[in-house]
C-alpha cells in the first residue's frame, strides 16, 4: 500500500521553483536583457510553485471521496491492488 | 533594471544646421534612424514652407516614375515579380546636382517611352486592317468561285434594263455574334434585293478575335446606300470589292508585301520598346529610392525655423540620452560631405512640463510581440512602468491556466519551433499572406504559451482528456472492504475518506487520476478549480496596485503613496486577501473528520460584510467574529480616505503655494529657451496657476469617479477571474467528448477491418483537435486572457496616455514593412 506524504512533495518543489527564482537570477549573465530576463525568472518561479501549491494544498484533506461506477470499482481492485 | 521596466531617457534638443550642409546633416540623421524632430512651424500652410519647390519637384518625379512603372508593366514581355525590389547597396540621399540629372533623365524616357508605344499601336491597327482585307480577299475568293457563273441570256436581259440592274458587292468583316442581326436588318431594309453570304475567317494566331467574312450582292443604288449605311451602322468594315479576279489576287499580292513591311517596322519597333522598358527596369528602382530620400529630407528641412541671421537652419529632435555622441558623430559627417567648413552642433534643451517627451522601449524580436499587446490598449506615458515587462510571463500563464492539456500543449510547442525555424532562413519574404504574417509575428508568444501549457496540463492531469498516472494513486479500494453482493446491488459506491487507509496522503503531482474515473469528478473539480481563480485572481490583482509604487516614486508623489496605494492596498486585501486566506485556513484545517460541519466560506463572507451573524454556521477558527469586525471597520475607513485624501491633499498644496506667491513677486520667464515658446505661452503659464483654484471641484471628481470604479471594479474584477475557471472546464469537457465520441467508437472496433476503421476516425479526431481545440479554444483562451490583463490587471496603475518614439530614419521609409 503506497502511501504519499506532503513533507516530501513540499521540499521537493519547494527546492526546484526556489532554485529557479531566487539562485537562478544570479547566474544570469550581464547583457541589455538581464533585467527581462531575471524578472521572468522570477515570475516563472512564482506562479509556477503557486499553481502547484493550490493543486496539492486542495487534496490534503478532502472531504467527500470519488463515486465510482461498480463496474469501474471491479476492475480497478484487480488491477490497482 | 532594463530598458523594458521603463521608458528610455530622452531629451530635448536644438540642433543649429548651417545652411550648406542642413541637407547633408539631415540625410546624415535619416541614415542614422535616432531622432525624431518636432514640426516647429505647425500654424504654417504646407504651400507656404520654405522648401516646398523642391517637395514639388520630387513629387513631379515620382508622377514619372508611376508612368514608367505602368508602362513596364503593361509591355514588357518578359514578366518581373510584382514589386521592384529594393537596390543592394541602398544609395544615398542624392546631392542637387545628381537630382537634377534623374530629373532629366526620367523625363526624357518617358517622352520616348510615350512616343514609341502610340507608334507601335498605330502600326498594329494598321496591320489588323490590312490583315483583314486580305482575309476577306482569300475567303471571298472562295464564295465567288463556288457560286455558278450567271447565264449569258441572263446577262444581256438585266443588263438591258437600265443602269440599276448593275450587280455590285460589297465585302468586310464584322464580329461573329452581330451576323444574326445584321442579316435580319438587311433583309428588311433592301426587301430581299440582295444575296448575303457569310464565311467565318479562319484563326490567325497573332489576332485575338475572330472575324466572319461577308459578301453582299445587291444590284440598285439606293440599296447600295442602304447596305453601306447598315454596315457603319454594326461596326462592320467594309472594303473595296473589284469585280474581277485578276484585279483581286493583284489586290492580294500588293496587301501582302504591305503586310509584310508593317510586320517587320511593328517587329524593330517592339524590340526598341522592349530595350527602353529593360533599361527603365534596372534604373528605376534606384531612382526611386533617391527620390524618396530626398522628399523626406526636404519635408524635414521644412520643420525647421530660420535663425534671425538666415545663415543657419534650427531644428528641435527628441534624442535618448544614450545616442547623443551618435547625434554628434553624424552632425560633424553631414558637413564633412558637404565641404563646408562651420560644423553644425546640437544644444541639449530642459524639459519643460507641458510637452513630454515620446515613449522609446528598446524591445528584441522576443519581447517585441509583448510590448505590441500593451501597445494596442495605450502606449505608456513617459515615465510610466511598462507592463510588458510582466505580461512576458502572466500572459502565458493566464492562458495555460485556462487551456491546461499536456497533449495540446506539445502541438502547440512544435507548431511554434517550425515556425521559428521557418523564420530564422528567409526573413518575411515567404509567406504574403497577411493573417499567417501576424500568426508568424507572434510565435514566441505561441511557444511560451504551449510550454505553460504543458506544465499546468500535467498538474491537471490531462492529455488529450486521459489521465497520466505518474504516481500510483492516494485513493484505495481494498480497505473499504465491499462484498461482491454490494457491488452488483447498488450501481454508484462512494469512496469514504473517513474509512482508514482509503485516503493516503495527497497525490504529488497535480490532480488525483481517480477523479477522471469518478462520476462526482466535476464537484470536486469546481469546488478546486474555483478557488484557484480567485487566489490567482487576487494575487494579480495585488501585485498591480503595488506596481503603482513605482510610478508615484519615480514622479515623487510621497503623499500620494500614502493617501491613494495604502488605502488602495488596505480595501483589496481587508476584503479579498482575507477571502484568500479563509480558502487556505479551510483547505488546511477541515478534514474528512469533520466533513458534516464544514462551513461554507460564501456564506461566513456575505454575513461578515454584512455584519450579521448566523448561529446556525459554526465558526471556522476562534475569535474570528472579533477578526472580522476589525477588517470590515478598517476596509470602510479606507473608502473615505482614499475619496478625500488626495484632493484635500492638492487643494492645502495649492493654496499655501499661492498665498507664498501673493507676497513675493511673479516668478520670472521660466528657462524654456526653446523657439517654439511663443510669448502667449508664457503668460498662458501665469494664468495657468491662476486657474489651478477652479480645478478643485475636477479634481475632487475625478478622484469620486476613481473611488467608485476601484471599490466596485474590485469586486466585479475578482469575480471576473472566474473566467479561469469556467475556459478551463470547458476545455477539459470538450476534449474528453471528442475522445468519447470519436476515439473511443473506433477503438473498439476490432480486426483488420477494425485497423482501416481506426485510421479514418484517426484523422477526423486529429483534425477537429487541431481546428476546434487547437485553433478555436486557443483564439478564444487568448481573448480572455487579453481582456484580463489588459482591464484587470492594468487598470490598477496603468495609464496608456503616451505616444510612440518614431524617428526619423530613411528604412522606415523605404521599406515599410
Amino acid at each position: 500500500m503506497v502511501s504519499h506524504s506532503l513533507a516530501l512533495p513540499m521540499i521537493c518543489f519547494t527546492t526546484l521553483w526556489g532554485l529557479v527564482g531566487v539562485v537562478a537570477p544570479f547566474l544570469v549573465p550581464k547583457g541589455p536583457n538581464r533585467g527581462v530576463i531575471v524578472t521572468s525568472l522570477i515570475l516563472t518561479a512564482i506562479c509556477c510553485y503557486l499553481f502547484w501549491l493550490i493543486a496539492i494544498l486542495a487534496q490534503t484533506n478532502p472531504l467527500f471521496g470519488p463515486q465510482l461506477k461498480n463496474e469501474t470499482i471491479w476492475y480497478l481492485l484487480y488491477f490497482w491492488e | 533594471m532594463g530598458a523594458l521596466f521603463r521608458s528610455e531617457e530622452l531629451c530635448l534638443v536644438q540642433i543649429f544646421l548651417q545652411s550648406g550642409s542642413a541637407y547633408n546633416c539631415v540625410s546624415e540623421l535619416g541614415e542614422l534612424g535616432v531622432v525624431e524632430f518636432r514640426d516647429l512651424n505647425p500654424h504654417v500652410n504646407s504651400f507656404q514652407r520654405k522648401f516646398v519647390n523642391e517637395v514639388r519637384r520630387c513629387e513631379e518625379m515620382e508622377k514619372t516614375f508611376t508612368f514608367l512603372e505602368q508602362q513596364i508593366s503593361s509591355s514588357l514581355c518578359c514578366p518581373v515579380s510584382e514589386t521592384l525590389s529594393i537596390p543592394s547597396p541602398v544609395p544615398s540621399a542624392p546631392q542637387p546636382r545628381d537630382l537634377l540629372a534623374i530629373e532629366e533623365e526620367s523625363e526624357r524616357l518617358a517622352t520616348e517611352l510615350k512616343q514609341v508605344s502610340e507608334n507601335r499601336d498605330s502600326l498594329r491597327s494598321q496591320l489588323t486592317q490590312l490583315q483583314q482585307y486580305r482575309g476577306v480577299l482569300i475567303q471571298t475568293h472562295s464564295l465567288i468561285d463556288s457560286q455558278p457563273p450567271p447565264p449569258a441570256s441572263l446577262d444581256t436581259s438585266l443588263l438591258d434594263n437600265g443602269p440599276e440592274a448593275h450587280l455590285s458587292f460589297v465585302a468586310g468583316v464584322v464580329h461573329p455574334w452581330k451576323v444574326p442581326a445584321f442579316e435580319r436588318l438587311l433583309w428588311r431594309a433592301c426587301r430581299g434585293y440582295f444575296i448575303i453570304e457569310f464565311q467565318e475567317m479562319e484563326k490567325n494566331p497573332n489576332v485575338l478575335e475572330t472575324w466572319t467574312v461577308f459578301l453582299i450582292s445587291f444590284w440598285g443604288k439606293t440599296i447600295g446606300q442602304k447596305v453601306k449605311k447598315i454596315c457603319d451602322c454594326f461596326h462592320a468594315n467594309t472594303f473595296f470589292y473589284p469585280e474581277n479576279t485578276e484585279e483581286r489576287q493583284e489586290l492580294q499580292k500588293g496587301l501582302q508585301s504591305r503586310i509584310e513591311d508593317i510586320t517587320q517596322v511593328l517587329f524593330q519597333t517592339e524590340s526598341y520598346l522592349q530595350q527602353l522598358l529593360c533599361r527603365c527596369v534596372s534604373i528605376l528602382p534606384q531612382w526611386k529610392v533617391c527620390v524618396m530620400k530626398c522628399k523626406a529630407v526636404h519635408s524635414i528641412l521644412n520643420m525647421c525655423s530660420a535663425s534671425v541671421t538666415d545663415k543657419c537652419l534650427i531644428a528641435e529632435a527628441w534624442c535618448p540620452v544614450r545616442k547623443l555622441l551618435l547625434l554628434q558623430s553624424a552632425l560633424t559627417e553631414g558637413t564633412r560631405r558637404s565641404g563646408s567648413i562651420v560644423d553644425s552642433f546640437y544644444n541639449r534643451l530642459p524639459l519643460s512640463s507641458s510637452s513630454s517627451p515620446p515613449t522609446l522601449f528598446t524591445t528584441n524580436s522576443f519581447t517585441a510581440v509583448f510590448q505590441s499587446l500593451v501597445d494596442a490598449y495605450g502606449v505608456a506615458k513617459y515615465g510610466e512602468v511598462n507592463p510588458a515587462a510582466y505580461t512576458i510571463v502572466t500572459f502565458p500563464f493566464l492562458f495555460a491556466v485556462m487551456f491546461g492539456d499536456v497533449g495540446h500543449g506539445l502541438l502547440m510547442v512544435i507548431a511554434a519551433l517550425w515556425m521559428i525555424l521557418q523564420n530564422k532562413d528567409n526573413k518575411n519574404t515567404h509567406f504574403k499572406n497577411e493573417m499567417w504574417r501576424t500568426v508568424l509575428a507572434g510565435r514566441y508568444l505561441i511557444l511560451s504559451m504551449g510550454l505553460f501549457s504543458v506544465y499546468t496540463g500535467a498538474i491537471y492531469n490531462h492529455c488529450f482528456s486521459r489521465t497520466l498516472s505518474i504516481f500510483p494513486s492516494s485513493w484505495h479500494l481494498r480497505p473499504m472492504n465491499w462484498s461482491d453482493d454490494t457491488l452488483r446491488g447498488s450501481r454508484f459506491l462512494c469512496l469514504d475518506p473517513n474509512t482508514t487507509g482509503v485516503f493516503r496522503g495527497p497525490y504529488p503531482l497535480g490532480i488525483d487520476p481517480i477523479w477522471h474515473l469518478a462520476s462526482n469528478h466535476l464537484t470536486f473539480l469546481n469546488s478546486y478549480k474555483m478557488k484557484m481563480s480567485i487566489i490567482i485572481g487576487v494575487l494579480h490583482m495585488t501585485f498591480g496596485i503595488c506596481i503603482s509604487y513605482f510610478n508615484y516614486s519615480h514622479s515623487q508623489q510621497w503623499f500620494h503613496v500614502l493617501l491613494v496605494l495604502i488605502p488602495e492596498l488596505l480595501f483589496m486585501l481587508g476584503l479579498f486577501g482575507y477571502l484568500v486566506f479563509l480558502i487556505i485556513y479551510k483547505w488546511l484545517a477541515f478534514g474528512p473528520g469533520q466533513s458534516d460541519r464544514a462551513p461554507s466560506i460564501l456564506l461566513h463572507f456575505i454575513n461578515m460584510v454584512l455584519f450579521t451573524d448566523n448561529k446556525e454556521t459554526p465558526p471556522l477558527y476562534p475569535g474570528q467574529r472579533q477578526v472580522q469586525s476589525v477588517l470590515m471597520v478598517v476596509v470602510l475607513t479606507s473608502v473615505p480616505v482614499l475619496l478625500l485624501g488626495r484632493p484635500i491633499y492638492l487643494y492645502y498644496h495649492h493654496t499655501r503655494r499661492h498665498g507664498q506667491c501673493a507676497t513675493t513677486e511673479h516668478p520670472t520667464i521660466t528657462d524654456t529657451s526653446s523657439i517654439n515658446t511663443l510669448l502667449g505661452d508664457l503668460e498662458g503659464g501665469r494664468r495657468e496657476q491662476e486657474e489651478q483654484e477652479f480645478d478643485a471641484v475636477e479634481v475632487f471628481m475625478h478622484q469620486a469617479i476613481h473611488t467608485m470604479e476601484y471599490c466596485l471594479g474590485c469586486i466585479s474584477n475578482t469575480a471576473s477571474y472566474l473566467r479561469l475557471w469556467a475556459l478551463s472546464l470547458a476545455h477539459a469537457q470538450l476534449s474528453d467528448v471528442l475522445w468519447m465520441m470519436v476515439m473511443r467508437t473506433s477503438l473498439s472496433s476490432r480486426g483488420m477491418l477494425g485497423s482501416v476503421v481506426l485510421a479514418g476516425f484517426f484523422s477526423f479526431f486529429a483534425l477537429l483537435t487541431v481546428s476546434i481545440l487547437l485553433v478555436m479554444e486557443g483564439l478564444s483562451a487568448s481573448l480572455h486572457t487579453l481582456r484580463l490583463h489588459w482591464v484587470e490587471f492594468q487598470s490598477k496603475f496603468y495609464s496608456g496616455t503616451g505616444y510612440k518614439f518614431s524617428p526619423f530614419s530613411f528604412t522606415s521609409i523605404t521599406n515599410p514593412l
